[in-house]
């Protein structure tokens, strides 16, 4: 039945899917997990590094990119279309800069995209972006952003969301574990987000990368170092916890 | 009748560009700012057709930036084909990472790398006269062994040949001096006191 009208991106079927764009959405599953928290002073991506070949070079396989000093991104599913959209974003915001002299609001840059995604979805003869992208960054009046878009080309603004692989895992451990103390400090927003990765990623910190923006600073990636030193954090409060609730069953 | 100067050490690149913005023979502004930041590191001097240089200019630095979203760093060697339709003669300096220093010309869309002979003895240096147009002057030179004091020094010395000899009176200059550690303003001269 589905296989009448899901040929072509501008055929709708008679129960109202646009197959094509769900298809899209499929393949933003398979891409490797993203993961977007926003803090107070501090928003936090983090994504799962796939494991490079023996022979890669480690630096070109990148997932986090900036658009601008005061917003970056990433992405799930095809890098290739990933980086259509990267280009486009970064003209936009740079001739946003020239023409109204002012950075783009994070909001702009993110209606921008969907809207490009959104195009792709009604033209003939194309295909729609297949990714997801969570977009961060902060606003000139300080405020921190979190927005996600999908291949349809809606977006919708998040306070932490994960999209890629695994996304539902990582959304639920988000969901319980995203509190106004669990973000009280930049460290802790960040350890959140290893956290939440931790949960679906295989062999720990390793096959992670984690950048942050602060406010009124440029994006920063971290280094495999300090992701290993919140790693071993993390490891030590599990232990922790774990001889607390020892210590409870016992007395 | 704008005037731009261009000296370029061993290790860093000294610039000065009169203030004047004229229409005809009315002196509009005696404050404006003809050197535009394309990076931390990169300065453009720019004179030319009102409001060409400031388009041109603007469009340039947001392509900088662009290059530097892109690529991860900055646009150390720009070659600029667009400028053939503007009527903008600009002097290019800025920190290049692999050569010392680099200072470039351009008049009208024709660029050329500006270098004069290398090897020359301290204090002596060799400049090329380059012109926009008739009325607006880019002149650069390129001089080793040249400490700050005597680039500054020799830009006096030329400033003080420019009000002895040019027609027109150009009353104050921005200096500016571009090293390692980036732009810095210099003093204004002629000195108000002076």
């Amino acid at each position: 039945m589905t296989a009448r009208y899901d040929r072509a991106i501008t055929v709708f079927s008679p129960d109202g899917h646009l197959f094509q764009v769900e298809y899209a959405q499929e393949a933003v599953k398979k891409g490797s997990t993203a993961v977007g928290i926003r803090g107070k002073n501090i928003v936090v991506l983090g994504v799962e590094k796939k494991s490079v070949a023996k022979l890669q070079e480690e630096r070109t396989v990148r997932k986090i990119c900036a658009l601008d000093e005061h917003v970056c991104m990433a992405f799930a599913g095809l890098t290739a279309d990933a980086r259509i959209v990267i280009n486009r974003a970064r003209v936009e915001c740079q001739s946003h800069r020239l023409t109204v002299e002012d950075p783009v609001t994070v909001e702009y840059i993110t209606r921008y995209i969907a809207t490009l995604k959104q195009r792709y979805t009604q033209s003939n003869g194309r295909r729609p972006f297949g990714i997801s992208a969570l977009i961060v960054g902060f606003d000139y009046d300080g405020t921190p952003r979190l927005y996600q878009t999908d291949p349809s080309g809606t977006y919708h603004a998040w306070k932490a969301n994960a999209i890629g692989r695994s996304a539902k895992t990582v959304r639920e451990f988000l969901e319980k574990n995203y509190t106004e103390e669990a973000i009280a400090t930049d460290k802790e927003a960040m350890k959140l987000a290893i956290k939440a990765l931790l949960e679906v990623v295989q062999s720990g910190g390793k096959n992670i990368e984690l950048a942050i923006i602060g406010r009124n600073q440029p994006l920063k990636i971290l280094e495999s170092k300090e992701i290993e030193t919140l790693v071993a954090e993390i490891e030590k409060e599990k232990e922790e916890e774990a001889e607390k609730k020892k210590q409870k069953k016992t007395t | 009748m704008e005037y731009l100067i261009g000296i370029q050490g061993p290790d860093f690149v000294l610039v000065a560009a009169d203030t004047i913005a004229a229409n005809s023979i009315i002196q509009m502004k005696h404050d404006h700012d003809k050197m535009f930041k394309l990076s931390e590191k990169i300065l453009m001097l720019c004179v030319g057709e009102a409001g060409d240089t400031v388009q041109f200019a603007e469009y340039i630095q947001k392509n900088v930036q662009l290059y530097k979203m892109r690529n991860g760093e900055e646009e150390l060697c720009i070659t600029v084909t667009v400028a053939e339709a503007w009527l903008v003669g600009w002097c290019l300096c800025g920190l290049k990472i692999c050569n010392p220093n680099g200072l470039f010309a351009s008049e009208t869309g024709v660029s050329f790398l500006a270098l004069g002979k290398r090897g020359v003895k301290e204090g002596i240096w060799k400049g090329v006269l380059c012109r926009a147009r008739v009325t607006d002057y880019v002149f650069w030179c390129v001089c080793t062994d040249l400490t700050r004091d005597e680039a500054v020094e020799l830009l006096k010395k030329c400033l003080e040949e420019l009000k002895k000899r040019f027609i027109l009176s150009l009353p104050s200059f921005n200096v500016r001096l571009i090293d390692k550690d980036g732009i810095k303003d210099l003093e204004k001269l002629p000195l108000a006191a002076a």
